[in-house]
């Protein structure tokens, strides 16, 4: 408590004391996530494919090959799942309240982390399984609109960039590697509320890493890597 | 700056495979580049970090700014320099060697392909880095994962070998983290030379009997050692040739290191070695290892399959040599370590250099490589001697050790053992040169070709040559200067009262 | 009789684990599907975390928070009334670490899936016997 000012000492040990350890569990999480994308992204499509369009007018469901022509009016035609069930309003309007709510808390989870049970893996495993939530409640296609593939890398980059530059800033102004004292100048604070301040940065990233780590490993896993189709 | 080396050679990789994900959206010719660069500052910083040692005698470094036990510690000693060294130069040469090979093989995955290589290289060098016995662990964690994406890509069967080696793997690595949580129950401390000073007064305990025990097992495991060798052939003959050049020399060797770091730092010699009776059983299961490994590789009939189990064998050795228990013993472990390492790395260079020409590795596509494959093939002759156990290459010195080691402790069946094995890689090896040398060119079963349409090919491109042509040079130089390596750094590392 | 069981009552954080290990390793063994193997191991790993965090309890202590936040830096904190955080902080990471092998092999089985169209091992061998 005198070192760090941080109550919860799970979180000071776990970002701070053995923030080596921390960096280095980032790193398997991201590792994990490559070695998903590595094994299982196809980016061309295969000739088997095939696609399935419904007309919502009549309910008749067409299947083109690929080369084949996509229907004129695209309007009327909706694309489907292999495993489509009708619009289905109890899930997804339930989906669409909770939704907002878990990513609060989740927020609220990471940030709360000195004070509370909490942390950065945990915050960030309930924001990636809130994302989840929305593919899984309405269809994959819609889940990619909001959060596609570049915006999912991008935010994976940047968690681990936030750790592990925190660490090499750490270098920078003259101490040991993750030794958050040092961040003491440029924060104006003194070296205690810095290790305090520096727990926090890294737990953001910390976060924002998990979270994008479950949402591609789901986005691979169920669409076999051709994040096409879902469940 | 250089007082930063240990976490340099960890860190720096570690920023740029980051770096090389990204570029491998962005602009694919960056990635190869971005990793040269880390990789040799990589090999700079343990380089510098093994003249520091031979000044010093040992360097610790504090992450955090906390000491230990609160805090991490990496301490480097004589041990740690040299295979730290041995790991960055092969991860180096092998980078640059298999270049062409990875642009023939994954081009639209080169970012992720060489992001995982530069995670593998930054756990695997951790972990010999590392003082801390939790942080083995997650490192281990980061190697063995990046391993398994890696053999997973392969031709064939990869996948299903792969998920065994998974299985395996996590067996493994879970025994050893088993055996680290009885030691904190003993101990309440995770550095390991902490827990070397605690141990003495508690030796008599049931607790360390287990967490010993269990922390091997789980080591045995993950080093492939009879009867838990399963998964090596498999994995290691199906994952594609730019990875397998990679995880081979280094994933085995760097658990024999862990071992011996294991037993000789945090279990001192005192408790380990004390019953001779747990002694002589362990080098006579590298003997049974050293056997079966020679006699199964001689009914294989595909180059990568016999060398893997060639491979079995070898560890065999370096088990059995460091488990006599005498000076010479663990002199000859410790420098096979780094030997092997070298010789597996030319040899596998080799395969993949064949595997680039020629669609497949059976005996049979082999026909007439000497002529076509000329330098390809030299190397491979260096590093079969090497093998083999001929002077001036480095395997004859490692061998020499360790037949000394099993004469001055009474082990003649680990003598006869390293004996037999030597004369059955003479057979391996010689008929590969027969098959490659007098047999004509011919009838190749090249998909397509007619007998109008000769595929004339050379040897492999020049930057897949040249570094197969350094380490080739480099078995040599090793065996050359064996003397220099024991006397200055390998003595050292063994710890007095030893005889 | 009586010894006998009273070191297996008193000591039952070890049985626990003990059992979880056993049941984890028997499905990875014996089970033919891949996927219950995959999850025998995911097994297996919990019952090494149970076995952790297990050893950190004490009696009568609580979660390692420590109360009245920043004001009460002079408070008096007896590290009797608090479980060991150091753990929890481990099993933090072998959680993580168990994940991502979780994803690792499940994206190997349906690489596996897409090569062979079975998951049973039976069926898997004898496709390979065959070529």
């Amino acid at each position: 408590m005198e070192d760090t000012s941080v109550p919860n000492i799970v979180t000071a040990v776990l970002a701070d004391y053995r923030g080596y350890d921390t960096m280095f569990e980032t790193a398997v999480i991201f590792s994990a996530g490559i070695a998903c994308l590595f094994l299982l992204r196809q980016m061309k499509r295969k000739k088997t494919d095939f696609r399935l369009y419904r007309h919502t007018a009549t309910g008749i469901i067409f299947r083109i090959e690929k080369g084949g022509k996509l229907p004129p009016t695209a309007k009327e035609f909706e694309r489907i799942d292999g495993l489509w069930t009708p619009y289905d309003l109890i899930i997804k309007t339930t989906g669409r309240f909770i939704i907002p709510f878990i990513q609060i808390f989740a927020l609220y989870v990471i940030a709360h982390g000195h004070h509370s049970p909490g942390g950065g893996f945990q915050g960030g495993v309930i924001l990636g399984a809130s994302f989840i939530l929305f593919a899984i409640s309405h269809d994959l296609r819609s889940a990619l609109n909001r959060m596609s593939e570049k915006l999912t890398a991008f935010f994976y980059t940047l968690g681990v960039y936030i750790y592990a530059g925190t660490g090499a800033l750490c270098i920078l102004l003259g101490a040991n590697f993750l030794d958050y004292s040092a961040l003491a100048t440029i924060l104006f604070v003194d070296p205690v509320t810095a290790r305090s301040h520096g727990i926090l940065i890294v737990e953001i990233g910390v976060g924002i890493a998990v979270m994008a780590v479950m949402v591609i490993l789901y986005y691979n896993l169920v669409s076999a890597g051709k994040f096409d189709e879902g469940l | 700056m250089s007082q930063h080396f240990p976490a340099f050679i960890i860190v720096i990789p570690l920023i740029a495979a980051f770096f090389i994900f990204t570029a491998g959206w962005l602009k694919r010719t960056y990635c190869f580049y971005i990793a040269a660069v880390a990789l040799a500052i990589s090999l700079f910083s343990s380089f510098g970090l093994l003249l520091q040692v031979l000044q010093n005698k040992v360097v610790v470094y504090h992450f955090g700014g906390w000491s230990p036990p609160w805090g991490i510690a990496y301490r480097v000693d004589y041990l740690n320099g040299i295979v730290l060294v041995v790991s960055a130069a092969i991860a180096f040469l092998n980078l640059i060697a298999t270049k062409k090979s990875v642009e023939k093989e994954f081009i639209e995955r080169v970012g992720p392909f060489y992001a995982l290589y530069v995670l593998f290289v930054t756990g695997t060098m951790g972990i010999v880095v590392t003082g801390d016995a939790f942080n083995l662990y997650v490192l281990l964690e980061i190697a063995s994962l990046t391993g398994y994406a890696l053999i997973g890509m392969g031709t064939e069967h990869a996948a299903l070998a792969s998920l065994n080696y998974v299985f395996m793997g996590t067996i493994g690595a879970s025994f050893y983290l088993l055996g680290i949580g009885y030691l904190y129950i003993a101990t309440g401390s995770l550095n390991m030379f902490d827990i070397a000073s605690i141990l003495p007064n508690i030796f008599q305990s049931n607790v360390v009997l287990f967490a010993f025990v269990i922390c091997l097992t789980g080591l045995f495991i993950k080093m492939a050692l009879f009867p838990m060798h399963t998964w090596l052939p498999n994995a290691y003959t199906y994952s594609p040739s730019p990875a397998i050049s990679l995880i081979a020399p280094l994933t085995t060797k760097v658990m024999v290191y862990v071992m011996i770091r294991i037993l000789l730092s945090v279990f001192t010699p005192s408790f380990s070695f004390k019953s001779m009776a747990v002694n002589t059983s362990f080098v006579w299961l590298a003997v049974i290892a050293i056997v079966v490994g020679s006699i199964l590789a001689l009914s294989q009939q595909s180059l990568k399959r016999m060398l893997s189990y060639v491979m079995i064998a070898e560890i065999g050795y370096m088990v059995g040599g460091f488990w006599l228990a005498n000076r010479a013993g663990i002199t000859g472990a410790i420098l096979h370590i780094i030997n092997d390492a070298a010789m597996t790395l030319c040899v596998f260079l080799v395969a993949g250099n064949i595997l680039y020409r020629v669609p497949g590795d059976s005996f049979d596509n082999l026909k007439g490589l000497f002529r076509k494959m000329p330098f390809s093939m030299g190397a491979f002759v260096v590093g079969a001697l090497s093998i083999i156990g001929v002077p001036p290459t480095c395997g004859f010195f490692s061998k020499w050790y360790l037949i000394t080691g099993g004469i001055a402790a009474g082990h003649y069946g680990f003598v006869a053992a390293l004996l037999f094995s030597s004369l059955v890689n003479v057979v391996l090896f010689f008929r590969i040169f027969e098959i490659g040398y007098f047999e004509p060119f011919g009838d190749l079963h090249i998909s397509g070709s007619m007998d109008e349409e000769e595929k004339t090919f050379d040897d492999a491109p020049l930057g897949m040559l040249v570094p197969l042509m350094i380490v080739a040079a480099g078995l040599i130089v090793l065996g050359i200067y064996t003397d220099t390596l024991v006397t200055k750094v390998i003595q050292f590392a063994i710890p007095g009262g030893i005889s | 009789m009586v010894d006998l069981l009273t070191i297996i009552i008193s000591k039952y954080n070890y049985w626990g684990y003990i059992v979880l290990m056993m049941i984890g390793l028997y499905a990875m063994i014996v089970k033919k599907n891949l996927v219950k193997k995959i999850i025998g191991m995911s097994i297996f790993q919990t019952a090494i975390i149970f076995f952790y965090v297990s050893i950190g309890m004490k009696k009568n202590a609580t979660i390692p928070i420590i109360s009245h936040g920043h004001d009460g830096g002079e408070h008096a904190v007896h590290a009797v009334d608090f479980i060991n955080p150091l753990p929890h902080v481990l099993m933090l990471t072998a959680i993580v670490v168990s994940v991502a092998t979780l994803g690792v092999a499940l994206a190997l089985a349906i690489k596996i899936y897409q090569q062979y169209n079975s998951l049973e091992e039976d069926e898997i061998d004898s496709q390979i016997k065959v070529k």
